[in-house]
Parts: C-alpha cells; structure tokens; sequence
C-alpha cells in the first residue's frame, strides 16, 4: 500500500513541479516544444530513478558527514551516463537538449529526493518514488511543453495544430512564455487541489 | 580519528567505482558518438552538393581562413564532391559571428565555377519564428545559382540583391555576409582548395 502511495505522490500530492516547485531552470528552458518536454523528463526520471536505487542502498554506508559530496558523485556519474547514451543513440534530441543535460546534476529534485527520501527509505520505497517524482516531472514538462508548442509554433510534436491561418503566439516559445504559462498551471493547481494561503 | 578514515575511505570507494563505471560508458558510446557526428556533415554535405559518389569527409583540405577575436588562427576544411573523378563541387563551412543571438554556421555548397548550389543552416541560436526562419529552404534558395560576380551580395535593406526575412534583418545580414566572405575566400584560394586532382 505504501508502495503504491509513493508512486503516485509524485503526481499530484507532491508533484515536484507544481508543488513543490522544484527544478525550475529546466523547466523553464526546454519546455519549448512537447517532444523536448518529455524527453528531458525521460532523462530525469532514469537519472532519479538510478540514484536512489544505489543511495537507498548505500544509505547506511555513507557516514552522514559526507553523504552531499556522495550523493553528488552518484547523480554526476549517472548523467554523465545519460549524456554519453544520448549522443550516441540518440543524437538530434541530444542536439537540442545539450546544454540542459549536463545541468540535472544540479537539479535540486533529484539531490532533494536523495536527501529527503531515499537516504531515509529501503530500496522497494526508493525506486516507487523515483518513478513516481519522475514520471510526475515528466508529465509536467510534457504538459508546459504541449502548451507553448501549440499556441507559440501552432504544432504540436511537429504536427500541424490548427488551419494555416493561425499565427502563432510568438512569445509562448520565447522564455516570458515560460513564466506565464508556469505561472497560470500553478494557479490552476492551487484552485484545484484546493491550497490555502497559510 | 577513526571516523575521519571512515570517510575518506568511503568517499575515495565511491569515486573509484564511479571512475571505472564512466570509463566503460564512454568506451562503449565512443564510436557511436563518432559515427553519428561524421553522418551530420554527409548529411549537411549531400544537401549542399550535387549528387558525388565518392566520400567527401575522406577528400577534403584544410586551410587556415583567418583569425578569430582572440588572434588565434581558424581552420576551414573544404570536402570535395566528385562523381566518376570528376571533381563537381566543394562544401564548405563558414561561420558569422554577427548573429542576433550568437554563431550562425551555414555549410555552403559550390560549383567549381564558384556559383553557389545551396546552403544548409548547421547551428544557430536566433529566435523561433523569427531568425530561426534562415533555416527553412524559401530562405536557403534565395542563395543558389548566385555567383560574386552576378549579384550584390547584401540584403535589400541594405541595397543588395538578397531578399531579407521580415523581422530578421540581423540574421539575414550575417547569413548573406558570411556566405560572401565563403566565396570570397574560395576565389582566391581556389588552386588549393581545389588540389591537383582535378
């Protein structure tokens, strides 16, 4: 059952961008288009996912005084990884994401899950939750991303969206749209899910 | 005491595991990485070039082509088309650092003649929907079958022969000077960059 909760906080409950809003510089930057959005978030999700697979493991190993400058080496060598894999086998996606995947290192969900969560919680726990926060953060990308494809380029994953006739909403694809469109699914999500000012 | 070997001892473990981990990775990804960046130049190549049947990244020279900010010489690498022996184009690839958000690279394909045969934008960082326009073939074509001697080469703005993109002056302007300056130096140093292999 826990099991099962862990995942899917990631979602709503705790979903790391809307409401913990966590990891904006990614969020920000590469969510011009959905297939960027999604595949940045892909690139997360494994990263997050293969970090708290080992800190969850090594959570008693590491002493506590220097357990930052590890979980750093883990999620450094994980992206490295991930970088590496992309260029290779994936290369113009890699072309258009480059400079943002040598930044999930310092994307602050994936050290926060590591502190907050899987250095705390057994393996089982750790991996619900890195799917979890990760297909969380997925989505979010893929829905800002969906957003400011269609209104700033009038495409959606490079398919026409509307008539010819549509001009696009130059600055959804330009970074102001970003915040604008970040800031009113934060506000949609607070109505929704019923959030008070405290 | 004690506890500090602790940490060091764990820490170095880590570091040592992670090292051997990305080393394998890389090994592993080396050639492909290498082969996908040698398929983006035939590919750019193929575009810029009437149909070759040898491979132009085997048969190329490099030259110096001038000096960059920092008075450091740059190198230009000149790939020759050839069908049958025959040498039918060069491709070339130039560099205008007069772009509206940073380096424009365009690979530009001529005849031996020196008559432009088309261009293919390789990297830019102007704005979507604006100077990311140079990419699309309207723009590209408004190049070929253009010689330095049979049109001006400038944008009209500035009373040349080459029609601007609406509301991308700046891009168009470095595209078009960038391209001369490609064939400027391709009439001067022609015997060379042609070779003895004719």
């Amino acid at each position: 059952m826990t099991i099962v909760r862990e995942f899917t906080k990631g979602f709503w409950r705790e979903n790391p961008i809307f409401r913990l809003v966590l990891g904006m510089c990614p969020t920000l930057a590469v969510t011009t288009a959905a297939i960027n959005g999604i595949a940045m978030g892909l690139a997360t999700t494994f990263v997050l996912i293969c970090s708290n697979v080992v800190i969850s493991l090594l959570r008693n190993l590491i002493p506590p005084r220097v357990r930052i400058p590890s979980f750093i080496v883990v999620i450094a060598s994980f992206v490295t990884i991930v970088d590496l894999v992309m260029a290779g086998f994936f290369f113009q996606l890699h072309k258009t994401l480059g400079l943002f995947i040598p930044l999930i290192v310092v994307n602050c969900i994936i050290l926060g899950r590591a502190e907050a969560f899987a250095s705390k919680h057994p393996l089982v726990d750790s991996v619900a939750d890195g799917f979890g926060m990760g297909f969380g953060f997925t989505l979010s990308l893929l829905v800002l991303g969906s957003i400011r494809e269609v209104l700033g380029n009038g495409t959606l994953f490079n398919m026409p969206a509307f008539g010819p006739g549509y001009f696009p909403f130059l600055v959804m694809v330009l970074p102001p749209g970003a915040f604008i469109t970040l800031g009113f699914l934060l506000a949609l999500m607070n109505r929704l899910g019923g959030h008070r000012p405290s | 005491m004690k506890d500090s070997l602790r940490l060091i001892v764990v820490l170095t473990s880590l570091c040592i595991v992670s090292a051997i981990a990305l080393a394998k990775v890389y090994d592993l990804t080396k050639g492909p990485i290498a082969h996908q960046k040698r398929l983006e130049v035939l590919r750019a190549i193929k575009t810029v070039l009437p149909p070759y049947d040898n491979e132009p990244d085997r048969d190329m020279v490099t030259l110096p082509i001038g000096k960059d900010k920092k008075g450091e010489e740059v190198q230009g690498v000149f790939y020759r088309g050839r069908k049958s022996d025959r040498l039918i184009g060069l491709a070339f690839k130039v560099t205008s650092p007069e772009g509206y958000g940073g380096d424009i690279e365009v690979m530009v394909g001529v005849l031996p003649n020196g008559t432009v045969y088309g261009v293919e934008v390789l990297s830019h960082l102007e704005t979507p929907g604006l100077g990311a326009k140079i990419r699309e073939a309207k723009f590209k074509d408004r190049f070929k079958n253009r010689n330095l001697s049979s049109t001006k080469w400038a944008v009209k703005k500035d009373a040349g022969d080459i029609d601007g993109i609406t509301g991308a002056t700046i891009s168009s302007r470095a595209v078009t000077k960038a391209i001369k300056e490609g064939l400027e130096f391709y009439r001067d140093h022609k015997a060379r960059i042609v070779g003895s292999g004719q």
